[in-house]
């Protein structure tokens, strides 16, 4: 079990995870960004826009995680972008985080019960202030407890990108494996660490959903 | 399709309606643009040229393909039986009256809902199975999966009311006999959706068994454009444009049968649902 504090494996373990930090925190602004964007696309009135967003929804949902890491890892050069395999990791892993963020907060803004809507408009508010003061806040008491899991399983997702080149955890494991450590020892370690971070954001989001708790 | 009101708009008027119309040419056109920009970078390097595409002509190739899909769909089997058989037992000790067996199952539980499948499924490959990568890809899948559905099958049998299991209880029914006979079937019915959801993202996941050298679809493809050498480079393009919709319409096809299912069930419970009094 000691096998961390021997030949120097701290520090490659410690970059392994501030990697696995780094490369989750990049996806989960990249997924949120992306996702609020599809959600507008898929409850907009503009039928266009509306397919647009569910067929991109459909397509990320149901590939693969690794057959996308596989695609941006090997099709993007082929047709001559070469990025880093950390953003590639990003793209990949955002892109396919996003639909579900979509989804998430689609069905949230579903939850609100139209007559809320409605008063708000027959008292004049305007589009803008009835989304801002009355809609998004209902949605979001709704949408915190899916879009923890989403984000709880972020972290989880991101060890497929230490397998296409990012030297992140996943990567590590494979490393101390290869030097003969016992793989148990190897994975107990490895594990204790994705328990850190998933902890880490359920405790987040608890946090978050304790705060606006209003009697409804 | 008319128009409704939402949460967001109400129905649009005439003015409206022509805005709508408008943002609708628009947003057509951007697609367009985003489409046409993307087969056109793809054509410009050649991924569309007869060499790149050439090797899904051999028998070979495609018999690889079908041989890949087999392995996907064997291991997407054997992972949703074991994840169903372990979801039953973990779900059935977390509800358990004794405190260590539930203690014990939803340590289980907690455990490997939090580890990430690929750190799981690569341990067992090294420390077990090295030579039969199969079985760690299935056992992965199984035990994460299965703590999953039993997380699932465990939240159903706690929505069933409560009225349900009192009544098995004044009939007198012990409580295995009251699960079996009332509690599960009402939960599995509710559930169904969801465990099939769950079982989507088994099939899926069996594209980790790519990482340990398990010849499913992903890394089938892997080997069929590493193999064909073009001017242009290897084919991993077209691959990816081949096998992506494999999995896609695969996965649909589950996501169909949920939907399915689902609708079955709710026509069942409307027709045993008395009038209202």
């Amino acid at each position: 079990m000691g096998i961390l504090f021997e030949d120097g494996n701290f520090g490659l373990f410690r970059d392994g995870f501030l990697r696995t930090v780094e490369l989750s925190a990049a996806s989960a602004v990249l997924a949120l960004l992306l996702g609020v964007l599809l959600a507008a696309f898929r409850v907009s009135p503009v039928p266009v826009l509306r397919t647009f967003a569910t067929v991109w929804i459909e397509i990320f949902r149901n590939t693969p995680l690794t057959l996308l890491f596989f695609a941006v890892t090997f099709g993007l050069p082929r047709v001559d972008v070469h990025l880093s395999a950390f953003v590639c990791a990003v793209l990949a892993l955002g892109c396919y985080t996003a639909s579900f963020v979509c989804e998430v907060l689609r069905s949230g803004i579903n939850t609100v019960p139209l007559g809320q809507a409605e008063a708000a408009r027959s008292l004049g508010m305007t589009f803008g202030q009835t989304l801002v003061q009355v809609v998004l806040p209902q949605a979001g008491r709704a949408v915190l407890g899916p879009m923890s899991s989403v984000f709880i399983a972020l972290p989880r997702n991101s060890a497929i990108a230490g397998a296409f080149n990012v030297a992140e955890l996943y990567s590590v494991q494979q490393t101390l494996s290869e030097r003969g450590y016992a793989i148990f020892a190897v994975f107990f370690w490895i594990a204790l660490a994705y328990l850190c971070v998933s902890a880490t954001v359920a405790l987040g989001f608890r946090r978050l959903e304790h705060r606006p708790a209003v009697a409804r | 399709m008319t128009a409704r009101a939402s949460v967001l708009y109400d129905v649009p008027g005439p003015r409206a309606r022509a805005r709508y119309r408008a943002f609708g040419v628009l947003g057509a056109l951007g697609i367009a643009a985003l489409l046409w920009y993307a087969v056109a970078q793809l054509a410009e390097h050649g991924q569309f040229s007869a060499q790149m595409w050439a090797p899904f002509e051999y028998t070979a190739v495609q018999q690889r393909i079908l041989d890949g899909v087999r392995d996907t769909l064997t291991a997407f089997g054997l992972a949703a039986v074991l994840s169903l058989v372990l979801g039953v037992l973990l779900a059935a000790g977390r509800l358990s009256d004794h405190r260590p067996v539930r203690w014990a199952a939803s340590g289980v539980v907690e455990f490997f809902r939090a580890m990430p499948l690929l750190i799981m499924i690569f341990a067992l490959y090294q420390a077990v199975f090295s030579a039969r990568p199969l079985w760690a890809l299935v056992l992965g899948l199984g035990l994460y999966n299965g703590a999953v559905q039993a997380e699932i099958i465990r939240g159903g049998v706690n929505a069933v009311p409560r009225g349900q299991s009192e009544a098995g209880y004044a009939l007198g029914l012990r409580k295995s006999q009251l699960m079996a006979t009332v509690l599960v079937p009402q939960a599995v019915r509710a559930m169904l959706p969801a465990m099939i959801g769950q079982l989507v993202v088994t099939l899926k996941d069996t594209s980790l068994g790519f990482v340990i050298t398990y010849t499913e679809l992903l890394y089938v493809g892997k080997l069929i454009a590493g193999n064909t050498s073009t001017p242009q480079g290897y084919p991993y393009i077209p691959v990816v444009l081949v096998i992506a919709p494999i999995y896609i319409a695969l996965c649909l096809a589950l996501t169909a049968l949920a939907r399915w299912i689902e609708s079955r069930g709710r026509r069942g419970t409307n027709r045993r649902t008395p009038a209202p009094a």
